[in-house]
């Protein structure tokens, strides 16, 4: 990539070193004067009516300035429009343990946690459930009074061409159960938050969010104050993953208590409150039957997905439209069916952790493909090779592929690994297994309606040669105030070293919806580098007239300008701004991207779309104990097609990342319940929740497809949350590979490894997994015909009286 | 954040200053060598001492020689040394929590170390929200709701070596000081796990000398590092040239003290390590090996991998005689 000075190389973060020295300030590393201190007050019950609260004890408490309960802020919040269903403080009813139902501020966290133990709740329980097979089976009482039918939040039935005609025309037709396992981001900073109110009544609140636009649009609603009167500050974040992108109760708390005591407050929560945050992975137990001819070709795909959502909403409409919306970008699904459901249960609520609903539809695919391929006789790698969607194409869905790297992805990991050599042929205990994965590069629409910029970049360059570039995208540790550094530095010719980066301020920056559905270096990319091109643009117009130099021959480099034909022909960067602001005044531009419009256009057909899609493809190596059951695995050669990287070394770096947390999901976390105590959480702790530590993580070894995609800043695609896909389904097939069992659910615990070794040497089936789905009454589904049966996106108009359809 | 409560801290720099002190503070005193079990207990109110006296500036406490150790050796201390003749206890050191805990973590704290459970090791509001359990504040024990005692697990690692070497602990208290073997340290009881009393200093361990006998320790946990044992198998063998003369299998982490298996010892002796005994070896162990639904992992497979450990423990003795 010669071509370029700064993109695509390995250069050092721009905030890396304040990183590794401790210099960065977390939220928790904020103080104020007078800051007071909040601790919120949690539910002990998973399901009750709140029949009282008394806080006149707490309120005595020599040193508490205030105690907030939920009437106090009746004003319901939530991250979709469709999902307002949480309070700050529960209202009447709390849904697990761990809701909110008061907040104290004191001038001590001791003083303030003391308080807690005055405070008096009187519960009246009602039935709890603690799984969504639960859910489904008791429609009362409900948990929430709304959502699709009884405790199940929402109900999904989308088809595209006739599947069941598509599968009923297979050579052979085959059907699994699979479950995915709970699991939660673990980001090691805990969340915090500071607010303070100011005399001339604003409101400023600084927190460790990934999604400052969408705090201030719910602080600004549940607190009623014009939204111009409050301010985000989103802090460096110490890590993400998801787990922080919704508003969340103690955020507003904060700022309400600010408001009322006129002190600074602050929350930074335990590590237990964190597991009660979550919005991690829902458990998903899945239904998949397809249809293929003996070369592979995928005929028809039906696939079900029942998603345990926790006790709120959270993203959890999207999740479960993710559940069933990028199986169709990998290999060719000419006709395709899908039934999702997300039930409230008395949980932590569930939401987006990295990969977002698509992790557990991957996992399900992948081995299920496995299976395919072992029945047809085929290579698993050649059956993925011959079903390949083609690039700069539409799925039956209507999700437009553009670039599309995935075959050259399969062949590196193929040779790296020695696949062939290898796959079927290691001794018993030993194996590999192959899976593949795509992930969007950005939600092509955003999470409240509106046809405004999905990011927004201001870029202003100083007389003395300085460039800042503002941006509301959040640092969360993945780089992307650097990736604005390297794109504006690239075009502009300067040092990125030498860019000011000011981003996550919704006073100071313009909006970026947030770190999310790795949409940054896409999209605040693409603003930043036109809002950079537009500068270079004013720059250049005026130092061709000072050099006497046509337009077109200055190049911008080594933070210079000057003539390509002659180099002694130029002037520093900072006498080009110098010349331009003398001739138009001071020199500011801005940028945006809107992603472009979706294809699909039925009901549901928002979640999916995506200016370009990533893919990845993964061989693993395990060391199966057949006494034990234990699984390890050694290595995982990984091939990921990201466009281009705007930083090489930033890029291995998340590449990595994921097949760590994606090993953590494969072998061993889980959000275990204490299903028949109270629902409470058994394992709330980074003790015992069990993450991987670096002692079982995996040798790596990367390959990076650059084939530049024509939507993204100088080709590149998302890298962020693709790479983790593959993970848990190329462990599972590996493990079969090694000892002849399958293991249909993540974690493979060395437990579930015995038990069906012991199943196989008993002569019966050697497998661990779920045997059935629960029946679910699934509406009329919304039929689209596919592009090739001529449709143009849109739903065939319902007919009255459809008839009652058999499953 | 979860806070340390407030509490009083005193330093003695010897022996005879922590009783006095100790007898000074009464109930609400606790003594304290490296702090990694007791202040996290005391972030979760599982103890509430209101004064808190360290040992960690008593020399005595700090003795290093070949048979006899000071229980405020750091575990990091015991693990790295090289020469060290009885293997077991530095590899048994080694294998607790993290290098960061063992650098702060002791030997005694290790031997001391308070029983786990994961109805027990959480926070005052988590416990709140299952009404408590008769460890602290409550009445019941979760793990056996009809039982009349504690089920928490003994989780330290050198403890089941301690015990199948038939190493010797001197305490020191109010009343003068006492020898007892190691195996009489500890009670099968989750909350009265240990004879010494409260007032009580675990000063030194003494070790057997070397003489024909080898032990070893095996470790069963979900990672490599942080975590407690959810089984261990301490084996101790004392070699007659080829045979066994005797032999104990010691397992931690599956009842609430380290329960030696006399069974299993008793199947070895007189004989060379061959197959078939360390097969009925790690039956006999596999047998009494009860472990609960109290810590990680499923409880019928703990109990599985008594057998796969023992044997594998007693393949390495084998191995190495």
């Amino acid at each position: 990539m010669s071509e370029y000075r700064v993109i695509g190389k390995a250069l050092r973060k721009v905030d890396a070193v304040a990183k590794v020295t401790g210099a960065t300030r977390f939220a928790d590393d904020l103080s104020f004067p007078r800051m007071l201190y909040c601790k919120l007050l949690r539910s002990t019950q998973p399901h009750a009516r709140i029949v009282s609260i008394d806080v006149t004890a707490a309120r005595r408490l020599a040193g508490v300035l205030a105690v907030l309960v939920g009437r106090d802020l009746p004003i319901p919040f939530g991250i979709l429009p469709v999902s307002q269903d949480e309070h700050t403080l529960c209202l009447d009813k709390v849904r697990f343990i761990g809701d909110p139902v008061a907040a104290v501020a004191a001038t001590t966290e001791e003083t303030a946690t003391a308080a807690l133990d005055l405070i008096q709740v009187v519960y009246a329980p009602l039935k709890s459930f603690d799984s969504a097979e639960e859910a489904v089976a008791h429609p009362e009482p409900q948990i929430h009074d709304y959502g699709d039918s009884g405790n199940l939040h929402k109900l999904i039935d989308l088809e595209f061409g006739d599947a069941a005609a598509g599968i009923a025309a297979a050579d052979l037709v085959r059907e699994d159960f699979f479950f995915f396992e709970g699991s939660t981001h673990l980001p090691m900073e805990q969340h915090a938050a500071v607010a303070q109110w100011s005399p001339d009544s604003k409101l400023t609140l600084w927190t460790s969010t990934q999604t400052p636009h969408y705090v201030h649009r719910a602080l600004a609603k549940v607190l009623e104050l014009p939204a111009a009167r409050v301010r985000v500050i989103a802090t460096p974040n110490g890590g993400g993953f998801g787990g922080k992108s919704d508003p969340f109760n103690h955020e507003i708390a904060v700022a309400k208590l600010a408001m009322i005591t006129g002190r600074p407050v602050k929350i930074t929560l335990t590590r237990e409150e964190v597991f009660y945050c979550h919005r991690g992975r829902h458990p998903t137990l899945m239904w998949v039957r397809t249809g293929v001819k003996k070369d592979g070709a995928i005929t028809g795909m039906h696939f079900r997905s029942l998603l345990d959502g926790g006790a709120y909403g959270s993203y959890g409409v999207a999740s479960t439209y993710y559940t069933g919306a990028l199986q169709t970008v990998t290999y060719n699904v000419p006709r395709y069916h899908f039934q999702g459901a997300r039930a409230f249960t008395n949980k932590a609520p569930c939401g987006p952790k990295r990969g977002h609903g698509t992790p557990q539809p991957r996992f399900a695919l992948e081995v299920h493909l496995d299976k395919i391929a072992e029945q047809l006789g085929i290579d698993p790698a050649e059956l993925r090779l011959k079903t390949l969607v083609p690039p700069n194409s539409l799925t039956a869905n209507y999700l437009r592929v553009g670039s599309m790297g995935l075959g050259a992805c399969i062949a590196k990991v193929v040779e790296g690994s020695d696949w062939k050599g290898k796959f079927r042929k290691l001794p018993h205990g030993r194996g590999v297994g192959l899976a593949c994965s795509s992930y969007i590069s950005g939600a092509g629409l955003p999470i409240y309606w509106n046809n405004m910029p999905h990011s927004g970049v201001q870029l202003k360059c100083d007389r003395s040669g300085g460039v800042t570039v503002f941006c509301g995208s959040t640092e969360i540790g993945q780089g992307s105030d650097s990736i604005l550094a390297y794109i504006v530095a690239e075009v502009l010719g300067i040092d990125p070293f030498d860019i000011a980066v000011v981003t996550a301020d919704t006073d100071l920056t313009p909006v970026d919806l947030g770190s999310y559905s790795s949409r940054v270096t896409l999209m605040s990319g693409n603003a930043a580098l036109q809002a950079a091109e537009r500068a270079r643009q004013i720059l250049a117009v005026h130092a061709a007239k000072k050099l006497d130099v046509p337009l077109e021959r200055l190049t911008f480099a080594e933070g210079r300008v000057f003539d390509r034909k002659d180099r002694t022909r130029g002037i520093t960067f900072a006498e080009a701004v110098q010349c331009a602001e003398a001739a138009e005044g001071m020199i500011g531009t801005v940028g945006s991207y809107t992603p472009p419009p979706s294809a699909g256009r039925y009901r549901g057909a928002g979640v999916g779309p995506s200016p370009a899609y990533s893919y990845s493809a993964c061989v693993a190596a395990v060391d199966v104990d057949p006494e034990t059951g234990i699984v390890r695995v050694p290595t995982i050669w990984i091939a990921h097609d990201v466009g281009r990287s705007i930083n090489s070394a930033s890029v291995i770096g998340q590449v990595e990342g994921s097949i760590y947390m994606g090993l953590g999901e494969a072998l061993m976390e889980e959000m275990a319940y204490r299903g028949n105590r109270n629902v409470v959480h058994k394992i709330p702790s980074l003790l015992e929740y069990k993450s991987p530590t670096t002692l079982e993580m995996c040798d790596v070894v990367t390959y990076l497809i650059e084939d530049p995609d024509p939507n993204g800043p100088f080709g590149a695609k998302e890298v962020g949350q693709g790479p983790l896909l593959p993970v848990m389904p190329a462990v599972a097939n590996a493990v079969y590979d090694a000892v002849g069992v399958r293991v249909d659910e993540v974690p493979i615990t060395p437990e579930k490894v015995l038990k069906a070794l012991r199943s196989k040497a008993k002569g019966e089936e050697g497998r661990f997994g779920p045997t059935s789905f629960p029946d679910i009454s699934w509406p009329e589904p919304t039929r689209v015909p596919t592009p090739w049966e001529g449709g143009d996106g849109r739903a065939t108009p319902v007919t009255a009286a459809a008839p009652e359809r058999q499953h | 954040m979860l806070r340390l409560p407030s509490f009083r801290y005193l330093q003695p720099k010897s022996l005879a200053e922590a009783v006095a002190l100790k007898a000074d503070a009464g109930p609400d005193g606790m003594y304290v060598a490296g702090g990694t079990d007791l202040y996290p207990n005391m972030k979760r109110r599982h103890q509430e001492p209101k004064t808190v006296i360290s040992l960690m500036g008593i020399p005595d406490l700090r003795t290093m020689e070949r048979e006899k150790l000071g229980t405020c050796v750091t575990l990091s201390t015991l693990s790295n040394i090289p020469s060290f003749q009885h293997s077991a206890v530095g590899t048994a050191a080694r294998l607790v929590s993290t290098p960061l805990l063992r650098n702060m973590g002791t030997l005694g704290g290790n031997l001391c170390l308070d029983t786990r459970c994961n109805y027990y090791n959480q926070s005052y509001e988590w416990r709140k929200s299952i009404d408590f359990c008769m460890k602290k504040d409550g009445k019941i024990c979760w793990v056996a709701p009809s039982s009349p005692r504690c089920w928490a697990v003994s989780s330290s690692d050198v403890a089941p070596v301690m015990v199948a070497i038939g190493a010797e602990y001197r305490l020191l208290g109010p009343q003068g000081e006492r020898v007892v073997p190691a195996a009489r340290f500890y009670h099968n009881d989750g909350i009265n796990y240990l004879t010494k009393q409260p007032d009580e200093i675990l000063v030194d361990v003494r070790l057997p000398a070397p003489d024909g006998w080898d032990a070893v320790y095996h470790k069963l946990r979900r990672r490599g590092s942080f975590d407690f044992p959810v089984l261990g198998v301490a084996a101790w063998v004392q070699w007659k040239g080829k045979n066994v003369a005797a032999a104990r299998i010691v397992l931690g982490g599956v009842a609430s003290y380290p329960q030696e298996v006399a069974e299993a010892g008793a199947v070895l002796m007189g004989a060379p390590l061959c197959d078939e005994s360390i097969a009925a070896a790690a039956e006999a162990a596999y047998r009494p090996s009860k472990p609960m639904d109290n810590t990680d992992f499923d409880l019928s497979w703990r109990k599985q991998m008594t057998r796969v450990y023992v044997k594998r423990a007693l393949d390495e003795l084998r191995a190495r005689h």
